[in-house]
């Protein structure tokens, strides 16, 4: 038989910990996705730029990015740039680099999909009322593309709060870091994954339903 | 006196791929004017308003409009393409009603309409409601100001673009077979905000395959075969007497309405 006593009186105790590190891990997702998206939707429009230099150097980014390991990106970046000079980025902010850097090589093949999905009558309808082209591009090609993305986009966000527990990896204190922590304190191994768990598949489980709103609210297209 | 020539096209050419699909078009649109493009499919008859509003780059010929070359300046004899800020302006001055209808998805009726006004005109937010809404209300909408194209049926939708297109104020307004996408109970909907827009004196270039309404508020009607206008004339004598043999076996088409078809 298991022998195995719980004692959630760990976690509760702990609850303020573990709260801190589930908020650290969510706005460190939410600030990848933001910068990724900056980043992708730049590289989407030079993806499909007429520069072919420009749009073989993205694609060279997104498809090397696709096939390394998020893990190593970070080890990169933490390790690997203080040897190569870099050092003013803290673990923080190095992460989100990583996290960043990875999410915008998806967002980019998410927005080019998307700018290439654009009917042309709306371009057509756009230029035949005089707007110039990065109006075109501001008030409609863009708004009718963050739509028709947006599932992908909140896919991204849940996949990407699932990948701060890489963070874990050089000691961000986001939820995995915590549990690990709580583990080694007070040998409850149990208590801390399960709630660590819970915590990830709840959080991910909201985040999906708002979302979801989000995107009915946004839904005026077809 | 007669009114000014508001649009000049002169030998205007165009080829897709080593196709000409326009081969040398000459017609003139004079202020107040409605005057309509008929002919079989494939004849060039949206190729030309595209060209017009430069949705495409005409090859040859002139386009003028108020006596300005769109899409090109003369430099010394050559051609010189416009920039896109002068494109656009250009543009600005023509209204376009397609097809199918082309309303910005994204945005309300009154959106469609204002965002024109806001960006292009530099009107005001409020300016650009009230002129939205005046012309919501000419073409019967203005209950529907706040509904997304999706929420409208095909002819709500085309009076939207029609709104949009004409609350600009351009110098000109397109329609290319604006009606053609619709079911045929709204079709008449469509016509009677076009006639009292053409009664109001606004000057049109249109192409459609409604010969009656067509016959009715045209001035001038020219009939385009194979990227040429092989017959033109006022309405009474192209679609009464035709001459032409090809016009009046397309003519016949439309179920014998024209008194001379021959079939
Ligand atoms: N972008 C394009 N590329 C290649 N060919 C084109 C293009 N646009 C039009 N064409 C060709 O040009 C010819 C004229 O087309 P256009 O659409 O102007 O005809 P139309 O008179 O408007 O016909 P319809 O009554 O069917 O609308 C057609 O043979 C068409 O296939
Ligand atoms: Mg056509």
């Amino acid at each position: 038989m298991i022998d195995y006593h719980f004692d959630w009186t760990v976690i509760t105790r702990n609850a303020g910990f573990l709260a801190d590190a589930l908020l650290l891990g969510l706005g460190l997702a939410v600030a990848s996705l933001a910068i990724g998206c900056l980043i992708g939707l730049l590289a989407a429009y030079a993806r499909l730029s007429r520069w072919r230099l420009l749009s073989g150097a993205v694609w060279i980014y997104v498809e090397l990015i696709r096939c390394i390991p998020l893990l190593l990106l970070i080890f990169f970046l933490y390790f690997g740039l203080p040897e190569l000079g870099v050092r003013f980025l803290d673990k923080f902010e190095t992460f989100v680099a990583a996290l960043s850097i990875y999410a915008g090589a998806y967002m980019c093949e998410v927005f080019r999909a998307g700018l290439e999905s654009i009917p042309r009558q709306y371009v057509e309808a756009s230029k035949a009322i005089g707007l110039r082209p990065w109006q075109r591009q501001r008030y409609v090609v863009l708004p009718v593309m963050f739509r028709i993305t947006l599932p992908s986009i909140s896919n991204n966000l849940i996949s990407l709060f699932k990948d701060t527990s890489l963070a874990a990896a050089i000691a961000v204190p986001e939820l995995t870091f915590a549990a690990r922590q709580i583990n080694a304190n007070t040998f409850r191994v149990m208590e801390a994954w399960l709630t660590a768990s819970a915590l990830y598949l709840l959080t991910a489980y909201a985040i999906a339903i708002a979302l979801r709103q989000v995107e009915r609210r946004y839904a005026a297209i077809r | 006196m007669t009114d000014p020539i508001l649009l000049q096209a002169r030998g205007v050419t165009k080829s897709f791929g080593g196709v000409n699909v326009l081969k040398g078009i000459d017609l003139d649109v004079l202020q107040g004017q409605v005057v309509s493009l008929i002919g079989a499919s494939g004849s060039g008859k949206t190729t030309f308003l595209r060209c017009v509003n430069l949705l495409e780059e005409h090859d040859g010929g002139e386009i003028l409009l108020d006596g300005e070359p769109i899409g090109y300046r003369d430099q010394g004899g050559r051609r010189v393409r416009l920039s896109e800020a002068r494109v656009s302006a250009q543009r600005a001055r023509i209204g376009m009603v397609f097809q199918q209808f082309n309303l910005f998805p994204h945005l309300t009726a009154s959106g469609n309409v204002t965002l024109g006004l806001t960006k292009v005109l530099g009107k005001s937010k409020a300016e650009a409601q009230e002129i939205a809404e005046h012309w919501l209300d000419r073409v019967g909408l203005s209950a529907h100001s706040a509904r997304h194209p999706y929420e409208l049926s095909g002819g709500q939708q085309q009076r939207v673009a029609i709104a949009r297109a004409v609350a600009m104020q351009p110098r000109l307004l397109l329609f290319d077979e604006v009606t053609s996408a619709l079911d045929p109970e709204l079709v008449a909907e469509v016509l009677t905000v076009m006639r009292s827009l053409a009664e109001s004196g606004m000057t049109m270039l249109l192409v459609s395959h409604e010969m009656l309404f067509v016959r009715e508020v045209s001035d001038h009607v020219l009939f385009l075969e194979q990227g040429r206008v092989a017959v033109e004339g006022p309405p009474s004598q192209v679609f009464d007497q035709p001459e032409n043999e090809r016009l009046r076996s397309f003519l016949g088409r439309f179920h014998g309405l024209f008194g001379a078809s021959s079939a």
